[in-house]
């Protein structure tokens, strides 16, 4: 109880004092995960509004394979970067193994399949109710696409915020294709993997007080969000 | 060419007063009417819900589609308005070009479709996608608020509205665009009395500015007060199509007769 008490101590204090191998590793997290999503959200997005508009051939194939990927497990994700990223693999002499990009690559990944399989729901949701209106209008395919995605703008955002928890959590596919290099590619759940294996627990503590205080501010936002759409 | 602000007697639906009021005037859909409708059918796996159908609607201002639910008069107006293809047959208009302009026709659902904003913008997307000159449109929006007596819920959120309040808004964004045809789909089907009053004096005023009306309901009193001509509808036919007063006085088939008689009908 004390090792517990003396580490939480020795946490907040690295917290407070804003500690500068601390700061390095947030910083590296949120570069790559806000990366991850922004990038996952600007192909995922019209994929999403895509698969919930048009009607075209192997579209019900497409939406099912999204789906089923919101549930794949990281470390095979990370595996699969991993091979395409080796050596001896098709994007090998790109040399980009071990680099922020490679994990930016991974978590891309990661979130892409909950961004656009959400989006896909929320607008073919909207869709439906609207679409006989927007005809009658003589609205133009991408006119109608505008209209929906600004009713939806709410939910959408709580979409992209679920993929930016789940990027900012994950630890599996960053650590296989990152490689928890100091200063280069450790971030915040991989620092807390190692720090713990080696009983070290002030900094994974630290760490998982500021990922705890990311993931309650996330669902406070889209707590918040949601206010704002009763309400405007 | 339709004219353009004049001076229209409208009826206030919040005082329940009739007064002037600046709202557009049309001379009339005869830039687009007659629709004719030649041998349509709708197919639906391999079951007809609409054969035959042989109609012209000429410029009446007022066409109340009668008849039981099931007869296909919903059908027949999505037909009508586009937003269904016929599995047979044809539909014409007699300037296409024109009819399928975005302010040239406009419909009214059952259940009204708002967009999650307020009275006053759902009324602005609607004249801004109808292509409506953008310096007419304050003007127009504000006949709209007026008529449909909303001009108090102008800030309000649509879809926190009542069902009636939200079918006046529906209706108010047609004066605003103020198409040559109109066509309304039950708008009073889930209303109370008062609200259904206040949608006919709408209808009514809509007519009255010039704009051709197309509407389904099995309401007979509401077809009385509305209609100039009548078509009466049953299991997916065309039964009859004549003036309103020679439709209620003589009705020629042994359906319309029993359905006039508050006979069931299936």
């Amino acid at each position: 109880m004390s090792t517990f008490s003396s580490s939480f101590s020795t946490a907040v204090d690295l917290v407070l004092t804003a500690n500068p191998e601390l700061a390095e590793i947030v910083f590296l997290s949120l570069r790559v995960s806000v990366s991850a999503v922004l990038i996952a959200t600007l192909v995922g997005m019209p994929l999403g509004a895509l698969l919930a508009i048009r009607r075209f051939p192997g579209r019900a194939t497409i939406a099912t394979v999204l789906s089923s990927l919101m549930g794949l497990p990281p470390v095979v994700l990370g595996l699969i970067v991993y091979l395409l990223l080796s050596r001896a693999g098709p994007l090998g002499e790109y040399g980009l193994l071990f680099t922020p990009t490679a994990m930016v690559m991974a978590q891309t990944l990661l979130v892409l399949p909950i961004i656009a399989a959400l989006t896909r729901q929320i607008l073919a949701d909207l869709h439906q109710h609207y679409d006989e209106q927007f005809r009658s209008f003589r609205l133009s395919g991408w006119k109608g696409i505008q209209t929906l995605l600004w009713e939806g703008r709410f939910s959408l955002l709580t979409a992209l915020l679920a993929g930016f928890g789940r990027a900012s959590a994950e630890v599996g596919a960053v650590m296989i294709v990152g490689g928890n290099i100091n200063h280069v590619t450790r971030v915040m759940t991989t620092t807390i993997a190692m720090e713990t294996s080696k009983g070290d627990f002030s900094l994974a503590l630290a760490l998982g007080i500021i990922l705890i205080l990311l993931v309650l501010s996330v669902n406070v936002l889209v707590s918040l969000i949601q206010a704002m759409e009763n309400e405007a | 060419m339709r004219d353009k602000n004049v001076l229209h007697l409208v009826h206030d639906i919040s005082s329940n007063r009739s007064y002037e009021c600046d709202l557009r005037s049309s001379s009339g859909a005869s830039g687009i009417l007659p629709l004719e409708l030649t041998d349509v059918g709708y197919e639906v796996a391999g079951q007809w819900l609409l054969s035959d159908i042989n109609l012209k609607i000429e410029e009446d201002r007022s066409t109340i589609i009668l008849g039981p639910n099931g007869a296909g008069k919903t059908l027949l107006l999505r037909i009508c308005h586009g937003l269904l293809a016929p599995s047979r047959g044809s539909v014409r208009w007699q300037n296409p070009s024109m009819a399928h302009s975005a302010s040239a026709q406009a419909m009214v659902f059952q259940r009204p479709v708002m967009l999650k904003r307020s009275v006053r913008k759902n009324i602005e997307y609607a004249m801004k996608v109808c292509g409506i000159d953008p310096a007419s449109r304050p003007h127009q929006l504000a006949a709209a608020l007026e008529v449909s007596g909303l001009e108090k819920h102008a800030d309000q959120r649509a879809t926190h509205l009542s069902g009636g309040e939200q079918q006046r808004l529906a209706l108010a964004r047609c004066v605003a665009i103020n198409p040559m045809v109109l066509f309304l789909d039950e708008p009073t089907a889930h209303l109370d009395p008062t609200a259904t009053r206040q949608i006919e004096s709408m209808i009514a005023s809509l007519r009255d500015s010039g704009t051709e009306i197309i509407m389904v309901t099995h309401d007979l009193g509401q077809a009385r007060r509305l209609a100039d001509r009548v078509v009466f509808m049953h299991d997916g036919k065309v039964l009859i199509s004549a003036e309103a007063g020679e439709f209620f006085n003589n009705p020629k088939s042994p359906e319309a007769a029993a359905f006039l008689q508050g006979n069931l009908l299936w």
